[in-house]
């Protein structure tokens, strides 16, 4: 399937692109590394902080957390049923957090004093929590993906090491995206007169955690609907909609812990006059929050898969467009000062995604990532009319378990 | 505890520039014009019109959001005063440069191993302190002990009410800095930057990171019993259906 789609124009013209965008990236990285950051990108003493973190490392952080959301749901939950999709969200986190480190590493002035954080300790500093959070979480992360690296090589006795583990792995896995999402919107809380009232609120860490659980969700529809038009996996459109109604549920708690705290700090006034500020705050409600929101709720609507990706794919941008409204948007509009990325920071973003997307198609391709056929069909015929236990009943195909198995 | 303070008074400064090149000359800086923070400028002046300059320096707040940002303690608030700056120690994150609410910092933007520029207080002097004091033929700018500054800077602004503007900038600024300004006009008019928080800022952080290891251990318990619960229904649930599958055979 993969082959063929190779051969295709379509994944031609993807293939020449992306190849041209990783050797930007690499002739960037030159510059950026001999000449100093000052010489790529649009940053200043006024405006230390752009592209690099309010993409690559908020975004890039936010759109993992489809990974503890799903691992959370088989694992804690027992919902087998969603084990199709846990592989790909998985790797997708992973790759996330990929992205996080390589933006970091190009967004830090040092940064081969990286893991300086390790042995000097500063606990105040939000930043400290987020470097341990990434490291952490990264670790997780690579023990949660490693059996599907072992059950290609057939390393069991491996897996059979890593299996009771499982469980801890997740829950620790849980509480370290709790607190790195929130601690990514901490990291505001010390600029109430640098960011604007729309956007800083004590809330944050609250507000960081929940959008970044919509997006997570979000981002696992839209790349569920992605793979099964490039490799025609069989992901389920049911599963697709349950998922997507969980998507309404925290949706729904973001748009009310964001409007009552808005009407709490009589903040809702700073909307007018009505200017490009406030035209960035209600785009990125409407569009991102509440649209896709009554668009899910819809049962209609979330009968078909592309329409499902559709809206989960508005939720996924509307995500990205409050981290850099915070970023970019929110510290401008309350210092007065401006940024406008660089192209070559644009570069260095696009080619780290690039490099994202080439990494999960080559895992896709040369890993266990997605239930091959029989057991898909398997799924299929059980997920119609069955519950949980049943689906645990159908005994496990070879190639289609799961280290996580539990039975 | 004591420690060590800079009083700026704005009515007696001239304008000369001694501070500015003193500086330059402490921190070896080849002499240039100052004009705005930058990575080789750590204090510079302002004319502010009808013969009164205002010079900016790092306030070395008391409660330094630029040291309680900063991931691995590259900033430091020494005992003595100083907020000291590390560039072993510091990865390059500029939290703290967004994290100042004086917009001091500076950064090497053009160096391939960039350093955090500020004023650290000439702690590199030691007992010697501020090169600018000492530098400043008027006493415009002196140093000593923070309260007896403070002490002197109310005592003079209420001595004399019709030359100063009656307020210390640096007592509610941010909690408190050790540079403390007294001048003519109000502060915004005399181009210093007005920051109305009252209260440390890095309370506001350490109000949500506090919780951290309640979320650890709440969390921990509330996952793992969802995990125990669930199971157990699961267990259950084949229980009763190989049961089942037993009397079928
Ligand atoms: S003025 Fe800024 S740089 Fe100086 S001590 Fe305060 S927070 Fe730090
Ligand atoms: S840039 Fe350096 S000094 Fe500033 S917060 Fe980051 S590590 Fe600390
Ligand atoms: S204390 Fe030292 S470094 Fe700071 S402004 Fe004065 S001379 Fe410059």
């Amino acid at each position: 399937m993969f082959k063929h789609r190779f051969a295709s124009p379509q994944l031609g013209f993807w293939t020449v692109t992306s190849v041209v965008m990783i050797a930007v990236l690499g002739a960037v990285a030159f510059l950026r590394f001999t000449k100093g950051l000052g010489a790529v990108t649009n940053l200043s003493d006024t405006f230390p902080w752009g592209l690099w973190i309010g993409f690559d490392v908020l975004c890039g952080v936010g759109l993992a957390a489809g990974g503890f959301a799903v691992t959370a749901t088989v694992h804690i939950l027992h919902l087998k049923e969603f084990k199709p999709i846990l592989r790909p969200t998985v790797l997708t986190a992973f790759l996330g957090y990929i992205l996080v480190v390589c933006g970091l590493v190009f967004d830090l002035g040092k940064p081969w004093n990286i893991w300086h954080p390790i042995i000097m300790w500063n606990p105040h500093s939000v930043m400290f929590e987020v470097g341990w959070c990434v490291m952490l979480y990264t670790s997780v992360l690579s023990l949660e993906f490693a059996p599907v690296v072992l059950e290609r090589f057939k390393l069991d006795w491996l897996l059979r090491l890593l299996k009771p583990i499982t469980p801890v792995l997740v829950i620790l896995g849980v509480i370290l995206s709790t607190l790195h999402q929130s601690s990514l919107g901490s990291l505001f809380l010390i600029l109430p007169e640098k960011v604007h009232p729309l956007w800083y609120t004590p809330v944050l860490p609250v507000l960081f955690f929940v959008s970044a659980l919509a997006a997570g969700i979000g981002m696992t529809v839209v790349e569920s609907w992605f793979s099964r038009r490039a490799f025609g996996k069989p992901i389920e459109t049911h599963l697709l909609s349950r998922l997507s109604r969980v998507s309404v549920v925290v949706l729904a708690i973001y748009f009310a812990l964001r409007m009552r705290d808005l009407i709490a700090r009589h903040a809702l006034a700073t909307l007018f006059p009505l200017n490009s500020v406030s035209a960035m705050f209600l785009a990125e409600i409407a569009l991102g929050v509440v649209v896709p929101m009554v668009l899910l709720a819809i049962p209609r609507f979330r009968e078909s898969p592309k329409r499902l990706a559709v809206a989960q794919g508005m939720v996924v941008l509307g995500f990205i467009f409050h981290r850099l409204n915070i970023s970019v948007t929110a510290v401008e509009a309350a210092t007065g000062r401006t940024y406008l990325p660089s192209v070559m920071e644009f570069l260095v973003s696009a080619g780290l995604v690039a490099v994202g997307i080439w990494i999960f198609l080559l895992a896709c391709r040369y890993l266990p990532i997605f239930p091959e056929g029989a057991m898909a069909e398997e799924e299929q015929r059980v997920g119609q009319h069955a519950g949980a236990a049943e689906v645990k009943a159908v005994s496990p195909l070879p190639g289609a378990v799961t280290a996580f198995d539990h039975t | 505890m004591a420690h060590r303070g800079i009083l700026v008074d704005v009515t007696k400064c001239i304008g000369c520039g001694s501070c500015v090149e003193a500086c330059q000359k402490s921190n070896q800086q080849p002499a240039h014009d100052a004009k705005g923070f930058d990575q080789q400028t750590y204090t510079f002046l302002m004319d502010r019109g009808s013969d009164t300059y205002v010079r900016r320096l790092c306030m070395h707040c008391e409660n330094p959001s630029c040291a309680s940002v900063c991931p691995v303690g590259a900033l430091r608030k020494t005992a003595e005063g100083p907020v000291t700056y590390d560039p072993d120690k510091c990865m390059g994150c500029r939290y703290c440069m967004m994290a100042c609410p004086f917009g001091v910092p500076t950064y090497e933007w053009y160096s391939a191993a960039p350093r955090v520029r500020k004023c650290q207080m000439c702690a590199h002097r030691g007992a010697a302190g501020p090169a600018c004091a000492e530098a400043c033929p008027t006493g415009a700018t002196i140093t000593g002990d923070r309260e007896e500054l403070l002490a002197e800077a109310r005592r003079r602004v209420a001595s004399d009410p019709k030359t100063y503007f009656q307020r210390v900038y640096g007592v509610t600024e941010a909690g408190g800095t050790d540079v403390l300004y007294i001048g003519p006009r109000e502060s915004k008019a005399l181009g210093l930057p007005r920051v109305e928080t009252s209260g440390p800022l890095p309370d506001l952080t350490w109000n949500a990171l506090k919780h951290i290891p309640d979320v650890v251990l709440f969390g921990g318990v509330f996952l793992g019993g969802l995990f125990w619960l669930t199971k157990r229904k699961e267990d259950v649930a084949r229980a009763e259906h190989a049961e089942k599958g037993e009397h079928h055979v």
